[in-house]
């Protein structure tokens, strides 16, 4: 059994643990960002997809990678501004305006895939992100390799954990935004303009998911694929709630899906469990509902989510 | 001298919903130290007009004036930074958050701290200044209403207005609080702040405000200062528009002999609602009104829902005309005479997106009378129902319109006229008369005391004091669980049941 435990966690599975963390983190607090401020951002699928794409396209013809991002992030906050239009200013159901949102934006992506690169014969790929060692950090032992040998976007979903529960708790904008997730006529009354910040957190929460659609489709992997999200944006919806709609805890959700994730790789791949390969990739899956099941039926999502707030009404 | 300059001046204001016009050509001054009662039934246009003060509504004509100058209020933003403030008569905080962070909402600047420490000196200045103190660290949660509303006035104070608007600020307060209120009231007008105060009760308006505004459907009716000639018969008429005759009271006495149509024995519940009923012992006689006063929360619903047969207790007996319950559910309590008017007309009383007619049988679908194995006989329910509209006067085109459409009068005039139709020996209502105006409260009254007249037991719990003085025989207060006492109307005054709905009881006062 110890042999067994030697052979997987390895550095190399933690550092693998943190790259499969790290788009889930993106799109966890871009949903968080949304729904926060009483927007269930159901597009997030969508929007991951079709920003993955973009950024791809965008860095095949220019070979410039930053560039890729930034087309990735402008692609999501355009998504997060159809979200705002059809949630924030026509007050439509939130639900079918994110399916709607999800199925128009996956479908753009094939469409538009298809549309550049044909049916050729080899995938098209570019020169993904290379890790940056950061001086000194990286030569720690152990957590050198693991946290401080990563993608720069990987340094990026850490940084903005603490940034986004800085702003969320210690700035009067989070604050305006909370009280607009809690209860948009308590923030219209103190001067606050509901539909504006409403907005923003959906501009915010569209160019995060769009680097995490970026992360997947330019570091992760070198190449675009139709399966390139997989779900992983669902997955983010379910890990706010196991977050209890807490930007700590939604990443440390994230992390944990990503360690099981990680696991199951691991397990599949060695030869030590002898069981068909379908039922190590449904394991995080199925943890997360458990999870979810256990964590989460205390949890108080934001009392104005699904909620369209509309002045002048009788 | 000359005249002094109106802090406010609202001139010509016009505002119209669909084809109401809800403001009709509005009038209205505010001096410095006023307290101005703005007064009027439901629907008479107060609060629209206030909304229009702070921005919610854009008026669709009409000028406002602030300090003598010509001013525009495009929404809440505009008003507040003009001295408006304004308290809702549904508060407008965000439970989840602590009071330091509810008053910090709307504050300038957006990614700089958060002005902790500036907020809180400036509640300690209004707590001193005012005699409005709270705990900034404690969450609005667990406040009372009482400090809720405290909350909100704090908030409008921090905003700097020198004008504060309050709708209907007493409706759920307990007599002491509403005088802390007023005297804080007080206090600002003594700062030459304005205060207008919202509402419909006539005694609020001869205690605390200088003069009174009153409107009727949309219009100004007069404005009046509140002096020794303001009786209240003359305010209510003024209001109504219409002489008011309060309902007779006939002296009754219930003796021993009468029978005890609902008896309550040591009730306890648990579960998840957040009070729980102790030990909650009551008889009804036939023909005694018992009036359920307390401060929202304190249990009332509870107490409904238990002898509505909605909660079973878990322990404790009911008797029904001396008949032990042993199986308890809302269908064999309604089997056995009780009729129920709940306090939420359209949640659990009537369904709106149903047609009259079916709402008002819903709940004796299974009678003989209306289905025949299994089929409903719609004759004879068109019939039923249209007959309880021309009895009851409930203002509706027929019994296929659509449960909504009917105003909170009528809808009320539909529950009463459902319950009465079966004669029921036990009368259970919640909050009566809540948003009617007085001609329809007046005829909810008379029939709870026709109702009196026959022997019948009614149980009438209500937030408005007014209401149980003048229905009840005896009134009985909640305080978090339990009747802290129950007092013969004749022994009762409101400063006694203002005490017991503190929880506090005089023997040990």
């Amino acid at each position: 059994m110890s042999e067994i435990l030697a052979q997987i966690f390895q550095i190399g599975f933690f550092t693998a643990l943190i790259r499969i963390a790290t788009p889930l983190i993106f799109g966890t607090l871009g949903e968080l960002f949304a729904e926060r401020s009483g927007v269930l951002n159901l597009g997030i699928e969508g929007i991951m997809m079709l920003a993955a794409m973009t950024g791809f396209s965008t860095t095949y013809f220019t070979g410039n990678l930053w560039l890729g991002v930034l087309t990735a992030i402008a692609t999501g906050m355009i998504a997060g501004l159809l979200m705002g239009l059809l949630t924030v200013s026509l007050g439509l159901s939130q639900h079918v305006s994110g399916i709607g949102t999800t199925l128009l934006c996956s479908g753009l992506s094939f469409f538009f895939y298809r549309l550049i690169f044909k049916q050729s014969s080899s995938i098209p790929k570019i020169v993904a992100f290379k890790t940056v060692p950061l001086p000194l950090l990286s030569k720690i032992p152990v957590i050198g390799p693991i946290f401080f040998n990563q993608f720069a976007l990987v340094y990026i979903a850490i940084a903005i954990v603490p940034i986004s529960a800085y702003i969320l708790y210690h700035t009067p904008w989070g604050l305006n935004l909370r009280t607009v997730g809690e209860n948009p006529l308590a923030a219209d009354s103190a001067g606050v303009n509901v539909h504006r910040v409403r907005y923003q957190a959906l501009l915010i929460s569209g160019a995060l998911m769009g680097l995490a659609g970026a992360f997947l489709s330019m570091a992760q992997f070198n190449a675009y694929t139709f399966g390139v999200i997989s779900g992983r944006g669902w997955v983010c919806i379910a890990l706010i709630v196991f977050g209890q709609w807490s930007p700590w805890k939604s990443a440390a959700g994230a992390i944990l899906f990503a360690f099981i994730d990680a696991l199951q790789l691991r397990l599949q791949a060695s030869s030590l469990i002898n069981l068909p390969y379908q039922i190590f990739l449904m394991m995080p899956f199925v943890l997360t509902i458990i999870g979810m099941a256990i964590v989460s039926r205390n949890a108080r999502a934001p009392a104005a989510l699904l909620q369209p707030f509309r002045k002048e009404e009788r | 001298m000359s005249p002094p300059v109106p802090l406010l001046e609202m001139r010509g204001i016009r505002k119209h919903f669909g084809t109401v016009k809800a403001n009709d050509n509005i009038d209205l001054r505010l001096y410095p130290g006023d307290i101005l009662g703005l007064l009027g039934e439901n629907g008479a246009g107060k609060t629209t007009l206030m909304n229009v003060l702070f921005g919610v509504y854009h008026p669709d004509g009409g000028k406002i004036f602030i300090d003598g100058k010509q001013v525009h209020i495009g929404n809440s933003s505009d008003a507040l930074a003009l001295g408006v403030g304004m308290v809702h008569q549904h508060f407008h905080v965000v439970p989840r958050h602590t009071v330091l962070e509810n008053l910090m909402v709307g504050q300038k600047g957006n990614f700089g701290r958060l002005p902790k420490a500036a907020i809180r000196k400036r509640m300690d200045d209004i707590g001193q200044r005012y005699d409005l103190s709270l705990d900034p660290d404690v969450r609005v949660e667990d406040l009372t209403i009482g400090q809720q509303q405290r909350l909100e006035i704090i908030k409008a104070l921090i905003f700097g207005a020198r004008i504060l608007i309050l709708d209907e600020p007493t409706a759920t307060l307990t007599p002491h609080e509403t005088d802390g209120l007023f005297a804080a009231l007080r206090a600002m007008a003594a700062k030459q702040m304005g205060v207008i105060f919202i509402t419909h009760k006539l005694n609020e308006i001869r205690a605390i405000t200088n003069r009174v505004v009153i409107m009727r459907l949309g219009k100004v009716i007069t404005s009046l200062k509140n002096d020794a000639r303001t009786s209240r018969k003359r305010l209510a008429e003024l209001m109504c528009g219409q002489p008011i005759h309060p309902p007779e009271r006939p002296v009754k006495t219930v003796s021993d002999a009468s029978p005890v149509r609902l008896s309550l024995k040591n009730i306890c519940t648990t579960g998840r609602a957040r009070t729980h009923l102790k030990d909650i012992n009551l008889d009804v006689y036939g023909g005694e009104i018992v009036g359920i006063a307390g401060v929202s929360g304190n249990g009332q619903k509870e107490l409904a829902d238990v002898i509505a047969g909605v909660l079973k207790p878990s322990s404790g007996q009911i008797y029904i005309n001396k008949q032990l319950l042993k199986q308890i559910s809302p269908g064999i309590v309604q089997a056995l005479g009780v009729g129920r008017i709940p306090e939420d007309r359209t949640g659990t009383g009537l369904i709106t997106t149903l047609p009259l007619s079916d709402s008002m049988v819903l709940p004796r679908i299974s009678e003989k009378k209306f289905n025949r194995s299994g089929f409903l006989k719609q004759g004879a329910i068109r019939q039923f129902v249209t007959r309880l509209i021309e009895q009851y006067g409930i203002k509706a085109d027929g019994p296929d319109i659509r449960t909504g459409t009917l105003s909170g009068g009528n809808l009320q005039k539909a529950l009463l006229a459902r319950e009465l139709a079966w004669d029921p020996q036990v009368l259970l209502a919640a909050q009566p008369t809540r948003g009617l105006d007085v001609s329809a409260a007046q005829f909810v009254h008379q029939k709870f005391m026709d109702l009196r007249q026959r022997d019948r037991a009614l149980v009438i719990i209500s937030e408005n004091l007014e209401e149980l003085f003048e229905i009840s025989d005896r009134i009985a207060v909640m305080y978090e669980g339990r009747i802290m006492d129950i007092l013969p109307v004749e022994e009762a005054t409101v400063s006694r049941i203002g005490l017991l709905m503190a929880g506090v009881r005089e023997d040990a006062a």
